[in-house]
Order: C-alpha cells, then sequence, then structure tokens
C-alpha cells in the first residue's frame, strides 16, 4: 500500500531536477559588468552596436570576459571592477550622447543556464544598495492647468466668434462665464458646447446677470489625470536615463503614485535634483541665410544646436514662445492627405503670439528646442507654410507614425504635466545591503542546522526523509523566487527562514501520527499510511490559514513587506508538495517494496 | 527519543475557568498598556527621517547631537544603534524643509564634523504616506479575521471559526501589549509578522479541532470535555515540536539577523509563545462555552455517508 506508480516518481524527480537547474544560477555570484543602451527610440542594439563595443573596447586593451546582445541593450562582463570603469569611461566618450553606458553586475553562471532562462534571484534595494523613491502627482495641480487652458480657449472662441461676454471665472472645477444677455449666451453655449465636450453645459440666472456653468466631465477629469501621471512617468524615464543607470524601476502605484528605484545609485542628492528637475521647450526662428560648419563659432544673434539626426541647424537667439504655453501635444495624422502629423495646442497668450509670428515667417522654418541640463537639442523644425491662429498647430510632413509619437511625445515631456513631491525615500548603502544578505544567510543556516540535528535525532531514519525533503522545500522555494524573478528583500529572506521552520509541522505532524498508529499496535506498513492520510486534511487546513494571511499582506502590504508576502505564499505551495509528496516517495522507496516489515526507525 | 509519553488525558477543560482567568488577565494588562502608553510607532507610520550612518571609530554621540543642533535640526534624536559606531538619526516631519531634502541636509551636517561617516540608509516617509500604511494595515488585519473565520466555518462550524479567530486575536493584543510595555519599535515588518503569526497560530487551533471533530466520531460514548481533553493531550507533543522548530528558525533571526529583522523576529518570538498557550487553553474553553456537540458534526441520517474523513 506504500507505493507510489513509477510517473509520480518521476515527476518528483523532474520538478527536483528543475528546482536544481534554477537554483544554479544563485551559486555563481556576479561579476562587474558595463551595459551600453540607446537612448532613442530610432536606435536599436543589435549585432553592429556589439561589434562596435567590442571594437572600442580591443582599442582601448580592455578586454571583456563575454559581451552580449540582452534585450535592448550590450552588456560586457569584466573580471574586475577596474576593467569594468575603465570600459565605461572608455565607451561613454566614444559612443557620445547617443548611449547610456551604465555599470552593472552580471551573472557568471555559464551560457547554457541563461540559455534556460535560469537567473539568480533578483535582490531588492535593501540587499543590493539603491534608492526608492515613492513620487505624488499633485492632481489638483493638474486639473486646474487643464481648466486654466480652457478658459483661455473658451475666452479666444468667444472672441473669435464675436460674442459678447463680460467675464470667465474659476469656482473649483467649474469654469462660469458670465453673459450681458439671454441671446448672448445661447449662442455662447452653442459655440462651446460644440468645441468643448470634455465639459457639462449648465445655464443659470443669478443678480441679473446671464451665466454658462461649465463642468468637467469625470471621464475627462480621469483622463486627463491619467494623462498627467503617464507624462510625469515619462519625463522621469528621459532624466533617470541621464543618470546611468542601469536597470531602474519607474512604475504607476495607485492612482496618483510613482516609484522610482535605482539600484546602486548612492549619489541621492544629485538623483533628487535630476528628477525634480525642470526642463524647458522653446520655439525659435530657424536662420537659414548663414551656413554653420562644424567646430566654427555662429554668426552673430544666432546659436547652434544639434537636432536629433546630430545634424547641426542655426537657430536665431530670440526666443517666440516657451514650452510653457503647450497645453497638449498629440500625434495624429493630418487630415488633408492623411500623413502623420503632431497636433499641438497652445495657450491664450500662445496662440496669439504665434498667429503674430507666422504671418511674418511664411515660408520660413522654425525650431522647437529641448533644453535640459542647459543643453538645447532641437526636437523638429517645420517649414511653416501659413499663418496659425487659434491656437491649434499642426505639425506634418516626411514624418513617420513613430516619429510623430515620439516628437509629441518629447513636445509633452519637456515639462511635467503636474508638480510632482517625493513622499518616501528608502536608501540603503552596499555595505548595509551586503550585510543584510549576510545576515538573513546566516540566520536561515543556522536555522535550518538545528532543526535538522533536532529532527533527525527525535525521529531517526523519519526525521532524516523530513530533513531532506525540507532541503528540497528550499531548493524548490528558492527556484521558484529565481523563475519567477520576484524581488528577494530582507524581509523576504526572513520570510524564507519562517516558512521553512513552519514548513517542518507538516512532516512533525505525519511523524507523530505514524508514532501513535504504531503505538495503538497497527503494523508499520498501515501505520505509514494512516500516518500520511490521516495528517493530509490538518496540513491542508493550517497551511490554506496561513496562505489567507500572506494573500491579504501581499494585497495591502508595501515595498518590502510584499516582498515578504510573496515568499509566504510560495513557500506554503512549495512546503506541502515536499513535505507530503517528496517525503512520502522517500518513505515509499525506502519500506514500501518490504512486504514483511517488522520496525521502522521513528524513534 | 520521546519527550511526551502521556499515558492519561490531561484534563484540561477543568482549569477552563483558571486558564480563562489568567489569559483575561494578561489581555487586560495588555489592553491596559495600548492604551495608557499606546505603541511607539516607526517611521513608517508617524512619517519623518530616519539616517543610519557607521563611523570608523566608536561615535561620539554628544558631539554628534551638538553638530546636528548647529544645523537646526534641535529636535533629531540620536541614539547608537548595534554597535558604538552605529549612530541612528531620526527626525520628525517637519514644515519648514521638505522631507527629501532633510536628510542631505542631516549628512552634510555630519561630513563637516567628521568627512568619514558613512550612508548606511535613509528612511523618509511622507505622513500621507503614515496614514495609507496604518489604514492599509488594519484592513488586512480585518482581511485575515474575516477569511479565516470563514474558512474554518466552511471546513468545520462556525464556533470553531470563532474561538479560534478570538483566541489568536488574543495573541495579537498581546503582542502589541508587549511592544507597548516595552515601547519597542512598531514599524511595517513588526506589523507584517503580527499578521505572519495570526496566520500561523490559527494552524495550531486547527489541528486541534481537527482532532476533536475525528474524537466525536470516534470516541461515540465520551463527554464533549473529554473529548477535547484527550485532542489536546495527543496533539500536545506536535505542538510543542512544530513550535520548538519554528522558533529554532526564529530565534536564530532574532539573535543573527541584525536590527531591521530583530523586532520582526521578537513579535513572532511572542506570537509563538502564546499561540500554544491561546489554542489550547483559550480556543477549546471558548469552543465549549459556545456549546460545541456531537451534533454539529454527526448530522442525523443521510448527511453521514457524504463526510469525508480527515
Amino acid at each position: 500500500m506504500n507505493r507510489y506508480p513509477l510517473w509520480k516518481y518521476l515527476l518528483i524527480l523532474a520538478v527536483l531536477l528543475a528546482g536544481l537547474i534554477y537554483t544554479l544560477p544563485n551559486f555563481y555570484g556576479e561579476s562587474p559588468a558595463v551595459q551600453v543602451s540607446p537612448l532613442r527610440a530610432s536606435l536599436k542594439a543589435d549585432g553592429a552596436l556589439l561589434e562596435r563595443v567590442d571594437k572600442i573596447l580591443k582599442a582601448a586593451g580592455v578586454n571583456p570576459e563575454v559581451a552580449a546582445l540582452d534585450g535592448n541593450s550590450v552588456k560586457a562582463r569584466f573580471a574586475d571592477t577596474d576593467n569594468q570603469l575603465k570600459a565605461k569611461d572608455v565607451l561613454a566618450s566614444q559612443l557620445g550622447d547617443d548611449y547610456m553606458v551604465a555599470l552593472n553586475l552580471l551573472s557568471r553562471s555559464p551560457q547554457w543556464l541563461s540559455g534556460l532562462n535560469a537567473l539568480p534571484m533578483y535582490l531588492g534595494l535593501d540587499l543590493r544598495g539603491g534608492v526608492h523613491f515613492l513620487l505624488q502627482v499633485d492632481m489638483k495641480a493638474a486639473l486646474s492647468k487643464a481648466l486654466e487652458a480652457t478658459s483661455g480657449d473658451i475666452r479666444s472662441t468667444l472672441r473669435d466668434q464675436k460674442i459678447a461676454y463680460s467675464g470667465i471665472g474659476r469656482e473649483g472645477n467649474v469654469l462660469v462665464v458670465k453673459f450681458r444677455d439671454a441671446e448672448a449666451r445661447g449662442k455662447g453655449e452653442e459655440e462651446i458646447k460644440q468645441r468643448f465636450n470634455d465639459y457639462v453645459l449648465d445655464a443659470k440666472e443669478a443678480d441679473g446677470e446671464f451665466l454658462l456653468q461649465a463642468a468637467l466631465k469625470p471621464e475627462a477629469e480621469r483622463r486627463i489625470q491619467d494623462s498627467a501621471v503617464q507624462q510625469n512617468l515619462l519625463t522621469l524615464r528621459n532624466r533617470v536615463n541621464e543618470l546611468g543607470v542601469a536597470e531602474p524601476v519607474i512604475q504607476q502605484q495607485g492612482a496618483d503614485r510613482v516609484v522610482v528605484q535605482l539600484p546602486g545609485v548612492q549619489d541621492t542628492a544629485r538623483a533628487k535634483d535630476i528628477l525634480g528637475r525642470t526642463a524647458t521647450l522653446e520655439v525659435r526662428m530657424v536662420d537659414d541665410e548663414h551656413q554653420i560648419t562644424p567646430g566654427a563659432a555662429a554668426p552673430f544673434g544666432t546659436e547652434a544646436f544639434k537636432d536629433r539626426d546630430g545634424n547641426l541647424l542655426l537657430v536665431k537667439k530670440q526666443v517666440i514662445l516657451t514650452g510653457e504655453r503647450i497645453n497638449d501635444a498629440q500625434p495624429g495624422f493630418d487630415s488633408r492627405n492623411n500623413e502623420p502629423a503632431v497636433h499641438i495646442n497652445l495657450d491664450g497668450v500662445g496662440a496669439r503670439k504665434f498667429k503674430d509670428a507666422t504671418r511674418e515667417s511664411v515660408g520660413k522654418r522654425m525650431a522647437i528646442i529641448l533644453f535640459e541640463k542647459g543643453r538645447g537639442e532641437v526636437v523638429t523644425a517645420p517649414v511653416i507654410r501659413e499663418e496659425i491662429g487659434g491656437g491649434r498647430v499642426q505639425i506634418s510632413g516626411s514624418m513617420s507614425t513613430v516619429e510623430a509619437q515620439d516628437t509629441a511625445l518629447l513636445l509633452r515631456a519637456g515639462a511635467l504635466a503636474a508638480p510632482m513631491e517625493i513622499i518616501e525615500e528608502r536608501t540603503v548603502g552596499p555595505s548595509l545591503g551586503a550585510d543584510n544578505i549576510k545576515r538573513g544567510f546566516d540566520s536561515t543556516k543556522i536555522g535550518f542546522i538545528m532543526i535538522a540535528v533536532f529532527m533527525i535525532a527525535y525521529y531517526l531514519m523519519f526525521g532524516t526523509i523530513s530533513v531532506l525533503a525540507l532541503g528540497a522545500n528550499l531548493l524548490l522555494l528558492v527556484a521558484l523566487l529565481s523563475m519567477l524573478q520576484a524581488t528577494l528583500t530582507l524581509p523576504g529572506m526572513a520570510g524564507i527562514a519562517l516558512t521553512l521552520g513552519m514548513a517542518i509541522d507538516a512532516n512533525v505532524l505525519i511523524n507523530e501520527r505514524i508514532r501513535e498508529e504504531l503505538r495503538n499496535g497497527v503494523t508499520p506498513q498501515a501505520a505509514i499510511h494512516a500516518g500520511y492520510d490521516r495528517a493530509f486534511g490538518t496540513i491542508l487546513d493550517s497551511n490554506i490559514t496561513t496562505l489567507i494571511a500572506g494573500v491579504a499582506l501581499f494585497m495591502f502590504g508595501s515595498g518590502p513587506i510584499k516582498g515578504f508576502a510573496v515568499v509566504l505564499c510560495l513557500g506554503i505551495l512549495t512546503s506541502m508538495f515536499s513535505a507530503i509528496m517528496v517525503s512520502r516517495a522517500m518513505v515509499n522507496l525506502m519500506y514500501g517494496s518490504k512486504a514483511r516489515l517488522a520496525k521502522v526507525a521513528i524513534g | 527519543m520521546e519527550f511526551f509519553r502521556i499515558k492519561k488525558d490531561i484534563p484540561f477543560m477543568s482549569y477552563g475557568k483558571i486558564t480563562t482567568s489568567i489569559s483575561l488577565l494578561t489581555f487586560l494588562f495588555a489592553v491596559f498598556f495600548l492604551a495608557t502608553k499606546g505603541l511607539n510607532f516607526g517611521v513608517d507610520f508617524t512619517g519623518g527621517t530616519v539616517v543610519e550612518v557607521h563611523y570608523a571609530q566608536p561615535a561620539d554621540l554628544v558631539k554628534v547631537r551638538e553638530q546636528l543642533a548647529t544645523v537646526g535640526m534641535h529636535d533629531a534624536l540620536v541614539q547608537n544603534f548595534g554597535s558604538s559606531h552605529d549612530v541612528l538619526i531620526q527626525v520628525p516631519v517637519r514644515q519648514d524643509i521638505s522631507g527629501a531634502k532633510l536628510s542631505e541636509h542631516v549628512l552634510e551636517g555630519l561630513r563637516k564634523q567628521d568627512a568619514s561617516v558613512e550612508m548606511r540608509r535613509v528612511e523618509f516617509v511622507g505622513p500621507q504616506v503614515g496614514k495609507d500604511l496604518i489604514e492599509n494595515g488594519a484592513l488586512a488585519l480585518l482581511l485575515v479575521s474575516l477569511g479565516i473565520i470563514g474558512y474554518l466555518w466552511l471546513r468545520f462550524e462556525w464556533k470553531f471559526g470563532l474561538a479560534a479567530i478570538l483566541a489568536n486575536l488574543h495573541d495579537v493584543v498581546i503582542i502589541l501589549g508587549f511592544f507597548a510595555f516595552f515601547q519597542w519599535e512598531f514599524s511595517l515588518s513588526v506589523l507584517a509578522a503580527v499578521l505572519a503569526v495570526l496566520g500561523y497560530s490559527v494552524n495550531e487551533s486547527v489541528v486541534v479541532f481537527d482532532r476533536i471533530r475525528e474524537n466525536f466520531r470516534n470516541m461515540r460514548k465520551a463527554g464533549v470535555a473529554e473529548i477535547i481533553d484527550n485532542a489536546i493531550t495527543r496533539t500536545m507533543s506536535r505542538t510543542i515540536i512544530t513550535h520548538g522548530s519554528t522558533q529554532m528558525m526564529v530565534g536564530a533571526m532574532l539573535l543573527l539577523g541584525g536590527e531591521t529583522l530583530h523586532y520582526f523576529a521578537m513579535a513572532l518570538t511572542i506570537g509563538i509563545m502564546f499561540s500554544i498557550y491561546s489554542s489550547v487553553l483559550v480556543a477549546s474553553p471558548l469552543l465549549m462555552m459556545f456549546g460545541v456537540s456531537r451534533e454539529d458534526f454527526i448530522k442525523p441520517e443521510k448527511t453521514e455517508a457524504e463526510e469525508v474523513l480527515p
């Protein structure tokens, strides 16, 4: 009765083997590496880049152990940090501004393991050192910016349509337009309804004035907030690229928060500066009268900027508009010829200035320049075809859809859609991270040894089997964590230790049950069978209650606590498998085939 | 080897009055300290800034305090942390300096005094985050409690679910009572430990309850108290050994895990100790009080055939 069919043994063996393979990478450790990733959508990390990196490194005499393509970056591994730093400097100076060169750590595990997607566990910031920021996006500011923009637009629309109004004001999230009579209000309402379909209009009379209230629709409100967060995410991403962090995490959390994690960054002051910096956009006229040669000084009254492809462009110093006047920029299509285009929406003041500037310069080119950390780059330089009024600008011609999207993003990303504030910071220095790993590892090791010694002394052969099953549990848990690339934090390591301590419960339950049955005079084979059988329900019940706690922690926990919850939940699953299946298989192998079993070694 | 070879059942239920009074007393003490002293909430919950620094030589706390006072941090709490080389500086939330800047300010001030100071850890939590964490913690506690009651109700009977959760919430309150009495820092990881204890110590009650149910079926002639006594006596060996094993792990964490894991392990230790006690001496008397009887399991007539033995 204590025999497993062959397939069950094979299944267990296969699971353990898979566990072993996916645990292996954790033993190889990591080597210093340099990671090169392109900063523009138009550039790709490919064989050509790999060759270029290889060539540069060879020429400089720093030979990497391995250099390979990985996702959208080239990674080169070195024997020591000296070579790594040398390689970084050489690559950064030779590759120029188009590529980000960052320091990283790469697993030393052999190719065939990486080929199987077997990677070491992903360590959290408290173990590897780094900065974690939680930023709060000011949604009120995003809304009020949108409302301000609309009130300007309404004003210019009414003026353009020659509808008399006596004022526009704002009460909370509602715009109030005042008219002198009902007729003007009727006309105004129609006009506004046509153009601003994000608003719900409501006509009212108060103190002899004819009012029109425009309230933002809830779905429009949500959209504005959503796009504010998206835009801030994008801006942050661009800025973090500059920090040269190998694996930054920039994610939305909840409705209005953004998490930024920068592994390995120690200089938090610089990180905060860069994250909090404001970029500016400027619109200026292109100087096509003069020629510019690289290296030569720009003629008087002009400045030279590079465009996105690296070509130099001569631009007048006089600024027509700044980015603050841009309300929105969206990719789209030219309504006449269906070519990809970027639609820009300017505010009232911007629209007027733009109208004046374009009237005088039809046929000339204008440049939109993005300034960040004091350096300008031409985003786009379109030709002005006609006078543009009303604040709705369209840039089109010889653009792909991707380019249109990129340009729109850049135009918007110049500035943050809404102010952000750092509301949480957790920085862990590298020495503390290393200490934390050692402490977590040591306490798990000592705890495991103590449990092993006790179990073997107390339950003899069955204790040994229990300990082996516990070892299998640890193996599977680490394999699962490596496979899922779940973030391992210090509480997560505590979770591993705790689940091991709790997992032994299942084996204790089984062993105690077997002893009890034996004492009641049942034969050893029947006792083993009954022990496993009867204990199963109890093990299931007790594990499910812990699982409930784990799931709740996962749902409501944040950061490191989530890491603990993940380990707890996974640990329960692996311990069920190892304590019941693996230990049973061992017991069956050992005793199952003996027909006349008189005694078992259970103490 | 065998520690527990108990021939006769121990009449736990006849001690019911004494044990319930003892636990009621500890419970009331815990509530008293929680009410009067309150929990010493860590920076995770209150908001504020914590900076941990490491000095090459033993740090002079008086000097560090003076230096911080010169950069306007009069309200900074400075103390040793783990060793004499490590210093922990806590600054409450301030109006005049935004939280993110505060840690730079502190570190700059300290570097002026001793350039060798090494930043080990900075934690800044804004007040709005702390509020969220408290809310989420309370929600998690509620969800775990309801989940466990629901599951035990499904598996056993509402009486069992209620008895188990009352016994275990009693553990939670006692853990919190300890933290209030000693004014240990109550951080996010301690909260995680408390919730883990809640899930873990319910195991204990589940094991005993499983036995009680089995006994109701097998010991047809025995009374309720006898059945419960037998169930507790026969699972006692397992209880002690399991908790002993878990405690070995937690103990290793308590001693070797460093400051960050210390209170986490401490909460678990207290939780494990009291969960042994409460599952045996609180949950079972409660179960009797709720009037558990054979009829709760062995429904007359046809339902019996459907029941699955555990």
